[in-house]
C-alpha cells in the first residue's frame, strides 16, 4: 500500500490568482481542486464501504435473522459471547484461516523467491516464461477451483495417475478431512506465487549492484553473498509482498467455496472465516451473528497487518 | 529449449576451436549452475502451464474419455462441450453480461478514481488515501450484507447498477493505488512550466499530466477489468438471472451437472481465455500494475 510506503512530498503549490482577476467557476475550481478532486471518490468509498461497515457493527449488537425485513432486537454482546464460546464452528475456523494464510504466505515467498532469483539475470526464453509466470496470475478463480477439481478428482483425476506412475497409492485431496486444506493451499501456492515473484523481481532487479560486487571482491559465494548481501537489502520489499498477497490469502473465498461449497464441505474441512461469515450470511441467514464474526475478522486483519508494518518499518531504519 | 540449445552450442563450439575458445572458460560452478538454472525454469514453467493445458484438453473430450486414463492425451478432440455449453447453456449472455459490468465499472473507477490518486500524490494526502485503500483490507462480506439489506429493500438486486457499484468497489482502491505511484514518480517540471505558460492548474492536469499518464491509466484499467472479470463473490450475491456473470454462471454448472466434466472444462476455458488473451497482449501493463508501488521501500 502506497500508504505504507509515503510518496515523495510534491510542494503543495498554491494556484496563485492573479490579483483582481474575477472570481468565477474556474478559478474557484483551480482553487479547490485538491478537494474536488479527492473527494468524489471517498465520498463514494465512504457511502459504500464506511456506512455498511458501521451497520455491520450496529448489526452484531442486533439478533436480526431471517427476511431483510425482520424485525431484530438489541441484545448488547450476546453475539460476540456466542461466537467467542463456540468451539464447533468459529475457533476451528480461525485456526484454519491462519493455518491458510501462513502457510500458503510461506510457500509463497520463499518460492518465489527461489523463481525471483533464477530469473533475475537475463537469459534466452526469458519472455515465455514471463508469460507462464503471468497465466495463473489473471486465470479466473472459479475456473481455476475447477480445473483443480478435476485434476485432484479420487478416481479420474491426473494427480492420482501421476502418483500411481511413482508408485504412490492414490490419494482423496479434495474430498479427504485432512487433506482437503492442504490441497486448497496448494491450489493459492500455484495461483499466487507469480505475483510474489514479480514483485520481488521488481525488488532485485532496483537494487544496486554495488554491495553485491564488493563482497564477490572479498571472495565470498552465492550462498554467502545471498543471505548476508542480497536477503537484507530485500527485507523491505519482502514484506510488502507479504502484506499484499497475506491480505488477500486471509480473504480467499473463491477457490475454497468453489471446490468446496457451503460449510466448507460436509465437515467444514476448508471452512475459514471468509467462507463461514459468508455461510452464516446467506446460506443461514444469519444476519446478527454473521456480524459479530465478519468483527472479529476484520479486528484480526487490522492486526495482522499492524503487526507486518510495524515490523516493515524496523526493517526499513 | 532455446536455452538448451545454446549451452550445448557454446560447448561444442569452445571444443571444435572456434574463436569462442580464448575467452575464458567458466569455472565449472557456474556450468553447473547454467544446466540447474535451464532444469529449474522448465520445471517451473510446466508447473504452471500444464494444470492449464490439462484443463484445455479435458473440454475437448467427451465425458467418455475423460474417464478412460488411457486416453489422458491421446484422444479424438470434440468441440461438442463447447457447442454445450456455449448454445444450450446461454453462455453468450453470461460472457456479455461479465464484460459489460467488468467495463463500465473499470470506467467509472477511473472517472473517479485517476483525479484523486493525483490530488491524493500531489497533496501527499496520506490519510484521504488510507481511507480509500481501507477497500482493499476489508472483508467484502462485511460490506454485502448491508448493501444486500438496502438494494433488496430498493429492489436493486439483479440489475447491473448493483453489480457495477459492487465491482467499483474492488476497482477504485486498485486504481488509486496504481496511479498513486505513478503520478508520484512523474516529474513536475512538465505541468509547472504549462502553468508559467498560462495554463490552470486544471488545465495543466488535463492537457499535459493525464496524457502524460495513458500508460499508467493502460495500466490501472486492464487490471482493473481482469479483477472484475474474476470477480466470484458479489455476483454470487447480487446478480440476478439475467445479469449472471460468468463465474457465477460456472459455479451453477456444478451443482446441476456434478459429474460432465467436459462441459464444465469447456464452461471454465471459456471464462479464462478472453482474460488470457488481453493479458498475453497487455504484459508489461500488468506487470507493472501488479508489482506497483513494491519496490519503493
Amino acid at each position: 500500500m502506497s500508504v505504507l510506503n509515503p510518496p515523495r512530498s510534491a510542494p503543495a503549490r498554491s494556484a496563485g490568482r492573479p490579483p483582481g482577476a474575477r472570481e468565477n467557476f474556474s478559478a474557484w475550481a483551480n482553487r479547490h481542486r485538491k478537494w474536488l478532486f479527492a473527494a468524489p471518490a471517498m465520498i463514494f468509498v465512504g457511502v459504500l464501504i464506511v456506512f455498511p461497515l458501521a451497520w455491520t457493527l450496529y448489526l452484531s449488537l442486533t439478533d436480526s435473522q431471517g427476511s431483510v425485513r425482520a424485525a431484530s432486537e438489541f441484545i448488547g454482546l450476546q453475539n460476540y459471547l456466542t461466537v467467542l464460546s463456540d468451539v464447533d464452528r468459529f475457533w476451528p475456523a480461525v485456526g484454519r484461516t491462519l493455518t491458510f494464510t501462513g502457510v500458503a504466505l510461506v510457500c509463497e515467498v520463499v518460492l518465489g523467491m527461489c523463481i525471483a532469483l533464477l530469473l533475475w539475470r537475463p537469459f534466452r526464453g526469458e519472455k515465455w516464461v514471463r508469460v507462464a509466470i503471468l497465466l495463473p496470475l489473471v486465470a479466473t478463480p472459479v475456473a481455476v477451483g475447477m480445473m483443480w477439481r478435476l485434476i485432484f478428482d479420487p478416481n479420474i483425476g491426473f494427480a492420482n495417475q501421476l502418483l500411481g506412475m511413482i508408485g504412490i497409492p492414490p490419494q482423496p485431496w479434495l474430498s479427504g478431512q485432512d487433506t482437503a486444506l492442504g490441497t486448497t493451499i496448494f491450489m493459492d501456492v500455484w495461483q499466487w506465487t507469480p505475483m510474489v515473484v514479480l514483485i520481488l523481481l521488481a525488488g532485485l532487479t532496483s537494487l544496486s549492484e554495488e554491495p553485491d560486487e564488493a563482497a564477490r571482491m572479498d571472495g565470498a559465494n552465492s550462498f554467502q553473498r545471498f543471505f548476508y548481501i542480497t536477503l537484507p537489502l530485500m527485507m523491505p520489499t519482502v514484506i510488502v509482498a507479504i502484506l499484499l498477497r497475506g491480505i488477500d490469502a486471509l480473504k480467499t473465498f473463491d477457490i475454497l467455496y468453489a471446490t468446496k461449497g457451503k460449510g466448507g464441505g460436509s465437515f467444514h474441512e476448508v471452512e475459514t472465516l471468509n467462507v463461514y461469515a459468508y455461510g452464516l450470511s446467506f446460506d443461514y441467514n444469519q444476519y446478527g451473528l454473521s456480524s459479530a464474526v465478519l468483527i472479529l475478522f476484520f479486528m484480526i486483519i487490522i492486526g495482522s497487518m499492524w503487526l507486518l508494518t510495524m515490523r516493515k518499518k524496523a526493517v526499513s531504519k | 529449449m532455446t536455452v538448451l540449445n545454446e549451452n550445448i552450442e557454446s560447448q561444442t563450439g569452445s571444443a571444435a576451436g572456434t574463436p569462442r575458445v580464448r575467452r575464458r572458460r567458466k569455472p565449472l560452478a557456474t556450468r553447473a549452475y547454467k544446466v540447474f538454472r535451464v532444469v529449474a525454469l522448465i520445471a517451473v514453467v510446466l508447473f504452471l502451464i500444464a494444470p492449464l493445458f490439462w484443463m484445455l484438453l479435458a473440454s475437448f473430450k467427451t465425458n467418455v474419455d475423460i474417464y478412460d486414463t488411457g486416453k489422458a492425451l491421446l484422444f479424438s478432440p470434440t468441440a461438442e462441450n463447447y457447442a454445450n455449453v456455449l448454445q444450450r447453456n446461454n453462455y453468450f449472455i453470461f460472457i456479455f453480461n461479465s464484460f459489460w459490468v467488468a467495463f463500465v465499472s473499470t470506467v467509472l473507477s477511473l472517472v473517479l478514481g485517476v483525479p484523486a490518486a493525483y490530488a491524493m500524490s500531489r497533496f501527499t494526502m496520506h490519510r484521504s488515501a488510507l481511507v480509500v485503500l481501507m477497500a482493499r483490507v476489508i472483508p467484502g462480506v462485511s460490506l454485502l450484507v448491508p448493501w444486500y439489506y438496502v438494494f433488496s429493500n430498493l429492489r436493486m438486486v439483479g440489475g447491473f447498477e448493483v453489480l457495477i457499484l459492487s465491482h467499483m468497489f474492488v476497482s477504485l482502491p486498485l486504481i488509486v493505488y496504481i496511479m498513486m505511484s505513478y503520478f508520484d514518480s512523474m516529474p513536475l517540471e512538465l505541468e509547472e512550466s504549462a502553468q508559467v505558460d498560462g495554463l490552470t492548474p486544471i488545465g495543466a492536469f488535463r492537457r499535459i499530466t493525464l496524457p502524460l499518464s495513458v500508460a499508467g491509466i493502460a495500466t490501472a484499467a486492464i487490471l482493473s477489468f481482469i479483477f472484475s472479470w474474476n470477480n466470484f463473490m458479489f455476483a454470487l450475491v447480487l446478480s440476478g438471472s439475467k445479469t449472471k456473470t460468468l463465474p457465477v454462471a460456472i459455479f451453477d454448472f456444478v451443482s446441476y451437472a456434478s459429474i460432465d466434466w467436459g462441459g464444465l472444462m469447456a464452461a471454465a476455458t471459456v471464462v479464462t481465455i478472453p482474460i488470457m488473451i488481453i493479458a498475453l497482449f497487455t504484459q508489461k501493463y500488468i506487470v507493472s500494475g501488479m508489482t506497483a508501488g513494491a519496490t519503493k521501500g
